[in-house]
């Protein structure tokens, strides 16, 4: 967006994102949350290539090398370096492509929501008026409305399916995105460069995606970050409830679901591997939104 | 070492056993302590402990007198019931035939009631009270099932209960029997707090005061024995098994239930089966169920050791038929199926899908124990023969009212019977009919004329011996026709402290009376 | 203000009448409550009896406006499996509930507060950095699994706390309430820390951004300047200021705290409202659904309505938008 060559004030060239780069890197924490997820997305990815066992097929599953203990060797031949669940799922491969199904669901949902939520956002505090306290009142409504209740209200109705969930979490979830991006494009709509544009009388379509959106973009893309591990441990709690992803293709909640019966036994690791993995994906992801968000906060400029 | 663990225990027993008081926790939530509200299992137990029936039911679920002493059909078409004298309500009403007669009328008109006892004395065509301990009832035709019947119905005081509604039996004023215990406290969905009955007419139950909780969650549940909250459990969750068997702080006790899990398939389409289609996901252009011989492979091609030992922890009997050893209409050497995954395959071949087929099996995942895991097992072992199986598991709200009409090809579901081998018979398997009250849970939609009209006959037959003959034999005919293909029966299993032992009884109730302190030996 | 007043009065009884119809239909467009409820080996004539004795019979608009015409006078319906009134159900579990949603927030606040404090006044510090990781995991662990290891860990392994439950109460106000009792607080301690785990985290930040941007304000350097004690500068000058807003937005959490306790009442089977609503939707109990989540909304008009009168009373330029 800061790519044409205006002269600039400064003498030193930087753009915002250079800028933003830099400072995202200052915590460390943050860079390491950032090299964590790449390597859990790549994991998750690749899954189906890396995996030993594809543990969607139930032809490859065996319940009698069903609970055995990480590091031994089952039916199949190979060892079982985080055990096995009940069904003689491999547990590595359980969770590799458990990541799968709950990157997809958490990044899937927030961006669909993103892209419904910032679109009714930026129209509500551009058009304002009526439109702008409808749009707003069903987005009261939706963030007064429980998350966890609506999400099992709209999978009771659905049914199962990831598909259905990525559903029910764009429902529950667009409404953040409508009330960050208004918030912001309030602001920014007062500013002179919009009113020019409105006074050039340039198409609104214009207005909104090429002027309005581009400034909202900062805390957009921190609440995105902050929701995608919000979607993510949401899945893991619906599947938790038994109303998730189907049993057959299990995401780390209903790994972490189906072990936790195991846990007073001792066969902690059906369910203790998979909380970590889970635990390590939303700890990695909040990392970086949480530095993003200070870094893209200007109340916090030195 | 041995030494010190039982001097351990028996050190624990004697802490105990002067104990007065019980707590346990029940698995499943008690709706109401009005006893004719809503027929359920929790309900009822809670019922068992406050109330009597006219005929009670023994731990291995056979009929014993309760409020009634004795019975007997005076004429084919009547039954006299004599009863006990001198038995007083809590608040000191005297129970008498009236009362009986009251009761019946009562529960038929209930309010409200979403699932009523009234279908157990509908029977009843005319109530006589002969004298103040004598009732006579009439049925329509001999009808054997009665004293079975009234085995579920429990007896309420005319001159307290006479305008009671469901709400004061919740609330506790009306919550007056001549159980065992008397009720104290209900605190709804939480718990429920009771009093022994020292004028109880049996055998009076063993601790003065029991705290009888509810904690639906598994994994909580069996964490609250471990940590001593609570004495006894019952549904004890399968995963626990394992470690509550090796715990020294901890005995099991255990019998084989009336419950059977069981697959159904779809009896009812000729043509197009919804769930089942050819190898390239083509629908198929008829229904492979329909043939006995595929029903008969996939019966085979099922592990049942594999199922109840891995999957189930030995919490399970592979089962081939309804009942259980000892219950009436169990029928004698029929065995469950033998696995034999080359005898399926060549069956499937034989029946001309050498190639097999793809179906998706169904099921609940929160109803009965395991059984999201119990059908995942059964889709590797089909999908083994050649019947490349898709495995959906549903909350039981969406799943049952789908099974309910009928819209799969294949599913899990389990049927508690009565310990009588005509109830599975009527309600699983003989054909949907109002006029007769059957096939209300058959939800594969088998049907067979034949065989609903001999069970027709065996339902009017008085001597125990010719039906019981009679029923054995119609469920020979139809495990052979694989009308279902049964899976297991359940163990149900109670755990309990040191110094506490349950009598595991059959019909899965969780009864305070059941618990008594662990002798010393 | 009256106008402004009445019209977001208007806007919330139409958001509530929207609402009602959005959720009734909703529930009653999930499974068979009767396949549910009724015993398997009912026959036809029984089932027609419930269904009717439920008022299933009627077609869908039928029942929607039985059901409004009954909610006009107070009254959402009888619970299927209770038979008794549903508002009255939830009443019932309402104070346990109550009890721990305000006890989560006062340790959020006794916990939150202090930390965040500290990591905000000394924001470079190593156990500063420890504790906003800290609180970052607060945010991650999923409720369900946090509370699932508190049992394990305080029941069962070391045994210091009840597992489940709510152990015994004592009156007041004639509602029994636990946290008079010992053994009542024992069973509250470890929900209300499961429940409280992501509102500690919010405090925290809150605390902590508060802080920071109140130490860049004129007013805290001038009173750094004018030589005040670093403790009155922080207790006197900042802690006042940055109080309020955290009040406010751990007491407009209070909705979410009630809603959200519905995983925390399951695993710890804790008698409230949360547990009476999965109850409820496991048996398809549909007018305590209803009336469970009727009251929600309200309970949350209510919240947002008070919010912005507030704000309107404070902000004069809301005032003039609203009237523009």
């Amino acid at each position: 967006m800061s790519t044409t060559t205006l002269p600039a004030p400064l003498p030193k060239v930087e753009t915002p994102f250079r800028r933003f780069v830099s400072e995202f890197c200052e915590s460390p924490l943050a860079v390491g949350g950032l090299v964590v997820f790449a390597i859990i997305a790549l994991v998750a990815i690749f899954a189906p290539w890396i995996a030993p066992q594809n543990p969607y097929d139930l032809a490859v599953l065996d319940i009698m090398d069903g609970r055995m203990e990480p590091g031994s060797v089952g039916g199949g031949g190979y060892t079982h370096w985080l055990g096995t669940d009940d069904q003689g799922r491999d547990m590595l491969s359980g969770i590799m492509y458990g990541l799968r199904i709950s990157l997809l669901v958490g990044v899937g949902s927030a961006f669909i929501a993103c892209l419904v939520g910032a679109s009714l956002g930026l129209l509500a505090a551009y058009a304002g008026g009526r439109t702008d306290s409808v749009i707003m009142r069903v987005v009261d409504l939706q963030l007064s409305f429980p998350t966890i209740l609506a999400a099992l209200m709209i999978l009771a109705f659905l049914g199962k399916g990831i598909f259905n969930v990525v559903i029910a979490l764009v429902i529950v979830e667009w409404a953040y995105y409508a009330r960050t991006v208004r918030g912001s494009a309030l602001v920014e709509r007062r500013r002179e460069y919009i009113e020019a544009a409105i006074c050039l009388a340039l198409p609104t379509r214009r207005i909104l995606f090429n002027h309005l959106l581009p400034n909202c973009l900062p805390p957009l893309i921190v609440v995105g970050t902050m929701q995608i591990a919000r979607a993510i441990a949401l899945e893991a709690t619906l599947s938790f409830l038994g109303l998730g992803v189907p049993i057959t293709e299990p995401s780390l909640g209903l790994l972490i679901a189906n072990g936790y019966e195991y846990m007073l036994s001792g066969k902690y690791w059906i369910s203790f591997y998979p909380g970590i993995a889970l635990l390590i994906t939303i700890v990695a992801i909040n990392l970086m939104g949480d530095q993003m968000r200070d870094v893209l906060n200007p109340r916090l400029k030195k | 070492m041995r030494l010190t663990i039982s001097a351990i225990a028996m050190a624990c027993t004697i802490g105990a056993a002067s104990a007065q008081n019980l707590t346990m926790a029940v698995g499943a939530p008690v709706t109401s302590l009005d006893p004719h509200f809503h027929q359920l299992s929790p309900n009822n137990a809670v019922a068992g402990m406050i109330f009597d029936r006219l005929v009670n039911t023994d731990a291995q679920a056979r009929n014993v007198p309760g409020l009634a002493e004795s019975w007997s059909a005076v004429a084919p078409d009547t039954w006299e019931f004599r009863l006990r004298r001198g038995v007083r309500f809590h608040n000191g009403s005297e129970f008498t035939a009236d009362d009986v007669a009251f009761t019946f009328g009562r529960v038929p008109n209930v309010p409200n009631s979403p699932s009523s006892f009234a279908g157990f004395v509908r029977p009843i065509t005319r109530i006589e009270v002969v004298d103040s301990h004598t009732i006579r009832f009439t049925t329509n035709g001999p009808y054997p099932l009665l004293p079975q019947d009234l085995s579920n119905v429990y007896i309420l005081d005319r001159e307290t209960h006479a305008n009671a509604t469901t709400e004061q039996f919740n609330a506790g004023p009306m919550a007056v029997g001549t159980g065992p215990f008397r009720m104290i406290r209900h605190a709804n969905g939480d718990r429920i707090e009771l009093e022994r009955n020292d004028n109880y007419f049996g055998e009076p139950p063993a601790f003065a005061r029991v705290n009888y909780r509810m904690i639906t969650n598994d994994s909580a549940r069996a964490a609250a024995l471990l940590a001593g909250d609570v004495d006894v459990i019952d549904q004890v969750p399968t995963a626990d098994l394992a470690r509550l068997r090796t715990d020294p702080r901890v005995t099991l006790a255990e019998t084989v239930g009336l419950r059977i899990i069981y697959l159904s398939v779809d009896h009812m389409r000729e043509d197009s089966s919804p769930f089942i289609t050819d190898n390239d996901g083509r629908p198929l252009a008829r229904n492979p169920m329909k043939d006995v011989r595929v029903r008969r492979a996939l019966s085979m091609a099922i592990d049942r050791n594999a199922i109840t030992s891995r999957v189930m922890e030995g919490s399970a009997t592979p089962a081939g038929q309804f009942l259980p050893p000892g219950i009436f209409g169990h029928v004698p050497d029929l065995g469950p199926p033998a696995f034999d995954p080359e005898g399926a395959r060549r069956l499937l071949a034989e029946a001309g899908f050498p190639q097999g087929f793809r179906v998706t099996l169904h099921g609940p995942n929160d109803r009965y124990p395991n059984d999201g895991r119990i059908i995942q097992a059964i889709g590797q072992m089909w999908t083994r023969v050649g019947v490349r199986t898709a495995v959906e598991a549903q909350t039981w709200t969406t799943f049952v009212a789908r099974a309910g009409r009928a819209e799969f090809s294949a599913f899990l579901i389990g049927w508690g019977s009565n310990p009588d081998g005509s109830h599975p018979l009527r309600n699983l398997i003989a054909c949907q009919s109002r006029e007769r009250g059957w096939g209300n849970s058959n939800r594969g939609r088998y049907c067979n004329e034949a065989m609903d009209t001999r069970l027709m006959e065996a339902m009017r037959t008085l001597d125990n011996g010719a039906r019981e003959r009679e029923l054995i034999a119609l469920q020979r005919l139809i495990f052979d026709d694989q009308a279902i293909i049964p899976l297991h029966i359940q163990t149900n299993i109670w755990a309990a402290r040191r110094g506490f032992v349950v009598t595991p009884r059959a019909d899965e109730l969780s009864l305070a009376q059941s618990v008594r302190p662990a002798v010393a030996r | 203000m009256l106008i402004y007043l009445l019209r977001r009065i208007m806007q919330s009884g139409f958001v509530l009448v929207a609402m009602s119809l959005l959720v009734f239909l909703g529930v009653y467009a999930v499974g068979d409550p009767i396949e549910i409820l009724i015993s398997p080996d009912a026959d036809q004539i029984e089932k027609e009896r419930a269904i009717q004795a439920l008022g299933l019979d009627l077609p869908l608009w039928q029942q929607y406006l039985v059901f409004v015409g009954k909610a006009l006078q107070g009254d959402l319906g009888r619970s299927f499996v209770f038979n008794e009134p549903a508002i009255q159900l939830i009443l019932q579990r309402m104070p346990a509930t109550l009890e721990l949603a305000f006890g989560s927030m006062f340790l959020s606040i006794l916990i939150g507060l202090p930390l965040g404090l500290y990591a905000g006044l000394r924001p470079n510090g190593a156990i500063s950095k420890g504790i906003m990781a800290g609180s970052i995991l607060g945010f991650s662990l999923p409720t369900f699994w946090v509370g699932l290891m508190l049992i394990m860990v305080f029941a069962v392994q070391l045994g210091w706390l009840p597992s489940t439950g709510r152990g015994d109460t004592a009156m007041l106000f004639g509602i029994s309430w636990s946290f008079l009792t010992g053994d009542g607080l024992s069973h509250i301690l470890l929900p209300a820390i499961n429940l409280a785990l992501f509102k500690i985290s919010l405090v925290i930040r809150l605390t902590r951004a508060g802080v920071r941007e109140t130490m860049l304000m004129d007013y805290v350097k001038f009173a750094r300047a004018k030589g005040l004690s670093p403790f009155r500068v922080t207790f006197v000058h900042v802690f006042k200021n940055i109080l309020i807003p955290v009040v406010t937005v751990v007491g407009l959490e209070l909705g979410g705290t009630i809603a959200f306790s519905v995983v925390t009442e399951s695993v710890f089977a804790w008698p409230g409202m949360g547990k009476l609503i999965i109850d409820s939707i496991n048996v398809l109990d549909r007018p305590v659904i209803v009336a469970y989540l009727m009251m929600i909304v309200l309970m949350f008009i209510v919240i947002n309505l008070l919010v912005d009168i507030v704000y309107t009373v404070l902000d004069p330029r809301v005032r003039l938008e609203a009237k523009a």
